[in-house]
């Protein structure tokens, strides 16, 4: 009796859950406006109600799935009973309705931890904060509700089996890649309630910034890992070995850590100085609002691709207006409120304070240009002025320059003292970095290649050009020091947190370069005996054979690989399969990693006559670009465990009397 | 003028001189890498331009994919049911590429008549119709249904 309900529970709660996010949204905004401490407090219990009753509906949606429930629409559509255990808990989001779900979870949990972990922030802060999450909680959920229910029932005409899962989604990238994105999207919500609540309440300081910026850190970090699973899936999933295709919802992602990168930057500068704080609010505001967007043109059906699920008008339409009032509200609240919380503070130009904001404006210059590729083709179409594309070749060209010039900039900012900095100083700290950087760079083509390339000496410049300065901070910075380790020591975590990240950012630059430009790609027919030779591998084709796999049927190549003529040996086995619930062939890629090259084999096509259409690859430094990533993140997330916000989450125990005296304050801006 | 005045005024031309260059750049990489799509109708009439990169699509007409023995090289029909377009294509199709159902090429047309592709879209889901090509079959005054039926006669 109960297992027959699992699915009106969870659609149940998930109502309850939406009246929480209602009370959260009204009430302590309401008491923050009207000073009533019993209102305010309504936003902590909420947040954690609301989080725990959208658990509970997300919940009975994976118990309906691993109970092989039918007679619910998702999960007939979505999954199947031969579907492995893992790919039917990992296909809850596998489709717009689930992963819409998981999206409110999220947003939920965030906002759960944000009314936990409330620091030292005066109450009314706190409240202000609780109050828009609750606004935004409520949006999602209702456009859940209302349009996207997914524990709508197929009653009476329950189907005897499910429609399984799209193959291409039956994979380890796909059950991590959401997840992570989302953590990331969503978490940008937190920094956004934070700017809205500083608007609301008049009052943004240093103590702001403190607070806002661990989550940022975080959010950023989670999405720069989902963006970098994303990649990573397309490229041994899709089997063209292509990284990045620009695809609209790509750049959907990549639209919000553009800004997201700006805002944990310019989040840096308010803190330590004090300055650019319209400018992080702006860009808090810009970079959530992006990602609703990125949610609108994923959801809304204006795009096709794989990520594009059933679509239906009425849901774009929703969360277009959901982005419409979000944008409007905020952007006018900042217009009414952003003079009286921001003052200037004098710096001069050469110091960090300007290349970092120098690098701000680069990034959000390539926020736009990237904007302008992805939505201009729907703009054009919606006015009837044709059915264009616009393709890689218009990013690459705006995106490559705009990069290499903010790596200048950025060898430049993490040498660079706050405040300002003479010329001749920065120029004695730095000479040599550049020298070497742009010496190696020239040479290292040469090197590796035998023959002369712009395209890779600029970006082995570029990302040496970023590395050699912080190295150079590094030792200055430890000079007075008794070692050089216990100098090593003495650094904080934020400040190695800013180190990895940047590295981070020179091995992606790397890894793109080499890729891009050594890559080596052959189509050729092969068949049982046939031998190719790339880049100095023989791939000989022994045997062509056909597996079942558990839900699959598979015609699979046994390729023989040897390395020159006496190097090692090893076999890799590239696969067609065809799912046969859904009756959808799958390329399955044969990878042979190594940090400096993969070796990528695919099954292109049966072309009759015993004989395959096989795509090789070698990818020389295709690793660097997802690992660049992770360092990344990992810089992200260790500068959130520096000394300093540890101190806050103490500082929450201190009794109210200072909260007060905090309060009192206010004034003072 | 103020040292900080001065500073502002600096700022603001920064400002003003880099969206410059950014809208500049993009206008001119838009215009060299927009692709604007044509239906073989369009294509028989002449509307296309030569050796330009363009996008065209349709039904693979059955019976028209032509694989060279030796090689990589392969030949097929694109068609509205009105006319017919001739590609030229060298590489491995996607999975999803059928005679009978909708696929996108992007490619040069050539004096020849051929469109030259460099790359062949079709999109995984069985039933799946690209928009453009869904539009262009309606144009050609074809609805969803009457070219599934025409699809599967031919």
């Amino acid at each position: 009796m109960f297992i027959t309900m699992i699915p009106e529970i969870g659609h149940f709660a998930l109502i309850i859950a939406l009246l929480m996010a209602v009370v959260q949204a009204v009430m302590p905004l309401a008491g923050a406006a009207t000073r009533r401490p019993l209102w305010m407090a309504y936003g902590q219990s909420m947040a954690a109600g609301q989080f725990l009753f959208v658990a509970i509906a997300y919940g009975c949606l994976t118990a309906s799935y691993m109970l092989d429930d039918f007679s619910v629409a998702n999960v007939a559509n979505n999954a199947n009973s031969l579907l492995p255990w893992y790919y039917k808990f990992s296909a809850v989001w596998g489709n717009h309705e689930g992963s819409v779900l998981m999206w409110s979870l999220m947003l939920a949990g965030w906002g759960f931890a944000a009314s936990r972990f409330t620091g030292s922030l005066p109450r009314d802060m706190v409240a202000r904060v609780m109050g828009v999450m609750g606004m935004v909680c409520g949006g999602f959920l209702l456009f859940i509700l209302i349009t996207s229910n997914p524990f709508e029932r197929l009653l009476p005409n329950m189907p005897p089996d499910g429609a399984d899962l799209n193959p291409l989604l039956q994979d380890i990238g796909l059950i991590v890649h959401p997840p992570m994105l989302y953590m990331g999207y969503v978490g940008f919500s937190v920094v956004f309630a934070f700017a809205i609540a500083a608007l609301l309440g008049g009052r943004l300081d240093a103590a702001w910034a403190r607070w806002a910026r661990p989550w940022t850190n975080v959010a950023w970090a989670f999405l720069t890992v989902g963006i970098a699973l994303g990649s990573w899936w397309a490229y041994y999933e899709l089997g063209w070995g292509g990284w990045w295709f620009w695809d609209p919802v790509e750049n959907a992602s990549l639209l919000p850590w553009l800004t997201g990168t700006a805002l944990v930057h310019s989040l840096a500068v308010t803190e330590k100085r004090g300055s650019f704080k319209s400018w992080t609010v702006l860009l808090a505001i810009a970079t959530f609002s992006l990602s609703l967007m990125g949610t609108f043109l994923v959801r809304s059906g204006v795009l096709t691709s794989v990520h594009a699920f059933a679509n239906d008008p009425d849901r774009g339409l929703f969360i277009l207006i959901l982005l419409a009032i979000t944008v409007t509200l905020s952007l006018l609240l900042f217009a009414l409120r952003a003079p009286r919380v921001s003052h200037s503070i004098g710096f001069n130009w050469l110091s960090r304070d300007a290349l970092l904001l120098i690098n701000n404006v680069f990034l959000v210059i390539m926020t736009v240009t990237v904007l302008l590729g992805t939505v201009y083709p729907l703009i054009l179409d919606s006015l009837n002025l044709g059915k264009i594309s616009v393709g890689p070749p218009y990013f690459n060209a705006l995106f490559v320059p705009l990069t290499v010039m903010m790596c200048v900039f950025m060898g430049l900012g993490s040498a660079a003292r706050w405040k300002g900095m003479a010329a001749k100083d920065l120029i004695h700290k730095l000479w040599w970095a550049g020298a070497a950087a742009l010496i190696i760079g020239a040479v290292m083509p040469l090197l590796y290649r035998g023959e002369w390339n712009l395209l890779v000496s600029l970006g082995i410049v570029s990302a040496l050009w970023v590395v050699l300065p912080i190295l150079r901070d590094i030792v200055d910075k430890t000079r007075h020091a008794r070692s050089f380790s216990a100098g090593l020591r003495k650094l904080s975590l934020s400040y190695w947190g800013m180190v990895l990240g940047h590295v981070g950012v020179a091995v992606t630059i790397v890894g793109v370069t080499v890729v891009s430009n050594y890559n080596i790609e052959r189509n050729v027919r092969m068949s049982p005996g046939t031998t190719v030779e790339v880049a100095g591998y023989q791939f000989t084709m022994s045997e062509l054979t056909e597996r079942r796999g558990a839900n699959f049927l598979a015609d699979t190549a046994i390729i023989q690989v040897q390395r020159g003529e006496s190097g090692r040996r090893f076999t890799m086995r590239p696969e067609k399969r065809l799912y046969l619930a859904t009756g959808m062939p799958m390329t399955q890629v044969a990878l042979r990693p190594g940090l400096f090259r993969d070796l990528y084999v695919a099954m292109g096509e049966d072309l009759g006559d015993g004989s395959w259409a096989v795509r090789v690859q070698y990818k020389p430094f295709v690793r660097w670009l997802w690992l660049g990533a992770l360092l990344m993140a990992f810089g992200g997330v260790l500068a959130v465990l520096d000394k300093r916000y540890r101190r806050v989450a103490i500082a929450r125990d201190i009794p109210a009397s200072t909260a007060q005296r905090y309060a009192a304050q206010k004034v003072t801006l | 003028m103020t040292p900080k005045r001065k500073q502002k005024l600096w700022v603001i031309l920064g400002l003003v001189s880099l969206a410059a260059i950014a809208v500049g750049l993009t206008l001119y990489a838009l215009r060299a890498n927009i692709n604007l799509f044509f239906s073989p109708v369009q294509i028989a009439q002449g509307d296309a331009p030569m050796a330009r990169q363009i996008r065209a699509g349709g039904m693979v007409k059955e019976g028209s994919v032509a694989r060279d023995p030796d090689s990589l090289d392969v030949e097929f029909t694109v068609t509205d049911y009105v006319d017919d377009l001739q590609v030229v294509y060298s590489g491995i199709l996607p999975d999803l590429f059928r005679e009978g159902q909708g696929v996108v090429v992007v490619g040069e047309l050539q004096a020849d008549g051929h469109l030259y592709a460099d790359k062949v879209l079709a999109r995984h889901d069985e039933n799946y119709m690209p928009p453009e090509v869904a539009q262009a079959l309606k144009e050609a005054g074809y609805s969803p249904a009457d070219y599934q039926t025409s699809a599967a006669d031919k």
